[in-house]
């Protein structure tokens, strides 16, 4: 083709850029994904946390690369090696900080992420798979936290890594061998440390940023929801982009940089004033090299697992086993799957939704909120009977919805976005 | 050759085909996944452990760790016998019949010997350390009423079992503690990790 000749007079640069082109698609992908992807022009707060999450994602990954060259994955040397990066390593206690932070803060953003979906039915048809993949992030996530948490290899590590391998001995016949299998051994020992790690550092990661991309393919073909919830392709200009579309660089690349900015202001504030969080982000039994004999007084999982402890705490063993907590808890997180289609409310937004689903939403995340403290607390009342509670609603909410959803009465959607 | 495609051979050619890779998936993922289960070392530290009851004073427990797992040897006295019976009513599985032990424990002292009670010190909720409270009576600061006869608390959920390890109704824990295999070698010595009766 002609066009990959350079013609005479350009620049070298403009030069190796033609010289590339014909041989990789980088303008295309470039196109594409940024100066010719049109998003909806009205973005709003809610639209920061899906790029702040890339970004945690990458200092995470920057941030462990570095954290794996000073750390050893043996139970003897593991707690150690932690110490010494706090100490010795020049600049380690701010990796590890960051590291450590950076975990909480890519919960926080998710959990942002996937509220700011629930209210403008970002999940809603044809942008289902998006979900479907944003929900298998967050499982990934899950198990990635939940590996790491082990490697400093404190108490608290130990107990917590004891108590969640043991979920899966509750399952019958084939529990006690499962077990086993995860653990390598009779109990979490060097062998199962050494494993996690594997997980941790290379397995996970790869997963998580193939997720990431199908994530963003299927958003980028399909195209971004917005705060109204109405398609911007449905009204084109003449030259064939969507009116109420904007090409998301420059645009949308530089009010996301702005974003970045205020969450670094947060970030660092909690990186070197609060890196503990008062025992919220790193536990206070952490702090002691793990003791197999000896079992912390209150073990609680890191805060963003406790909305999910406290929904296995709620339900009572019978019939001799206790596997029916362990399925309401991953039935709490199966359930998400499925929201894109109990969801049948004629308008997407919570703009032109009804007050059923307004507050149902909003009860909704003050539940969760209110699951995650019970979770923090040791297993005694009040926190028994909310924890109940907060179960029976958060399986309400979900599988209500195709009723409340479909009965009450919304307002018509406008053609074009508002402001 | 032929001009027309034979559609129905090359669906069988590429089902047969998807068939013997996936086989051979199949295969191949068995070293992998078998790499995961307690390997030779493992194995061998979990071997049998004997250890000294000579010196347990009674009402005393002692502590060893086998598997790395804590193994509670209670040298029980007649007055911590004697409260078993009394709470049958208050018990999920007052005769064990849905917990885990030896044949030879499955009894309500759940012991070879009533005086020696051995049992593994994890919580059968979820693999805490259940702590001692042996004297009977009310401990307000965890919970315990006045009806407590002494036993294990679980600090961790609130399970609580009696002086047989047996679990009370309405907490988390839905079996007794475990029994773990263990044997008598002489008077003395308890062997954790082999069956009684079994040979040495």
């Amino acid at each position: 083709m002609a066009s990959h000749e350079a013609p005479a007079g350009t620049g070298k640069l403009e030069a190796l850029g033609v010289w590339v082109n014909a041989r990789f698609p980088m303008k295309k992908m470039w196109d594409e994904h940024a100066a010719q992807y049109y998003a909806p022009k009205n973005f709003n707060f809610w639209y920061y946390f899906g790029s702040l999450a890339m970004f945690v994602l990458a200092l995470q990954i920057v941030t462990g690369i570095f954290l794996t060259m000073s750390y050893k994955p043996s139970a003897t040397e593991a707690f150690g090696s932690v110490e010494y990066i706090m100490r010795d390593v020049e600049w380690g206690w701010l990796l590890r900080y960051l590291h450590s932070t950076g975990a909480s803060a890519f919960f926080i953003v998710v959990y942002l992420h996937m509220f700011r979906a629930l209210l403008y039915g970002s999940h809603r048809k044809p942008r289902e798979l998006i979900w479907i993949f944003g929900v298998l992030i967050y499982l990934a996530l899950m198990a990635e936290a939940f590996f790491g948490y082990l490697l400093p290899w404190g108490n608290m590590s130990y107990w917590g890594a004891q108590v969640i391998v043991s979920l899966f001995g509750s399952f019958p016949v084939i529990g006690e061998g499962l077990v086993e299998w995860i653990r390598g051994d009779y109990f979490i020992s060097d062998i199962t440390l050494n494993r996690f790690f594997a997980l941790h550092v290379v397995a996970l990661p790869l997963v998580l940023i193939f997720l990431v991309v199908a994530h963003l393919l299927a958003l980028h073909e399909v195209g971004s929801n917005n705060p109204d919830g109405i398609e911007i392709k449905k009204t084109k200009g003449p030259d064939g982009h969507p009116v109420d579309g904007i090409p998301f660089h420059p645009y949308y690349t530089v009010k996301d940089l702005f974003g970045l900015g205020v969450f670094l202001v947060l970030f660092a504030a909690v990186v070197f004033f609060a890196p503990e969080m008062g025992g919220l982000f790193l536990e206070a039994p952490n702090f002691e090299p793990a003791n197999p004999l000896l079992t912390p007084a209150h073990i609680a999982p890191v805060w963003y697992f406790t909305p999910f402890y406290a929904m296995l705490r709620a339900v009572p063993a019978f019939a001799g086993t206790q596997v029916w907590g362990v399925l309401v808890m991953f039935a709490a997180i199966a359930v998400l799957f499925f929201v894109p289609w109990l969801d049948r409310s004629p308008v997407r937004s919570i703009r032109y939704r009804g007050p059923i689903y307004k507050f149902a939403l909003m009860l909704f995340a003050a539940n969760f909120i209110m699951l995650g403290y019970c979770g923090l607390m040791p297993p005694a009342e009040p926190f028994k009977t909310l924890s109940v509670i907060g179960t029976i609603y958060y399986f309400i909410f979900f599988l209500a919805m195709p009723w409340y959803t479909r009965m009450e009465k919304t307002r018509p959607e406008p053609a074009r976005v508002t402001k | 050759m032929s001009e027309t495609i034979d559609k129905g051979r090359r669906q069988l050619l590429t089902a047969a085909t998807a068939l013997t890779g996936a086989v051979g998936v199949a295969f191949a993922a068995v070293p992998f996944l078998s790499s995961w289960k307690p390997n030779a070392r493992a194995k061998a530290l979990g071997a049998p452990v004997e250890i000294d009851i000579s010196k347990l004073e009674p009402g005393a427990m002692l502590k060893i760790e086998w598997r790395g797992k804590p193994v509670l040897v209670v040298r029980r006295t007649p007055a911590m016998l004697a409260t078993l019976d009394s709470h049958d009513d208050r018990l999920a599985d007052p005769g064990s019949e849905s917990s885990r032990q030896p044949e030879y424990a499955r009894n309500p002292s759940r012991a070879v010997n009533p005086e020696y009670l051995v049992l593994l010190g994890v919580c059968t909720h979820l693999g805490c350390l259940p702590q001692n409270y042996f004297a009977a009576g009310a401990v307000p600061a965890i919970g315990l009423a006045a009806d407590w006869p002494g036993g294990f608390f679980c600090a961790c959920h609130g399970s609580k079992f009696d002086l047989s390890g047996r679990v009370f109704r309405g907490v988390p824990a839905p079996t007794n503690l475990e029994v773990p295999p263990y044997t008598f070698a002489d008077s003395g010595h308890i062997v954790i990790g082999q069956d009684q009766g079994s040979v040495a």
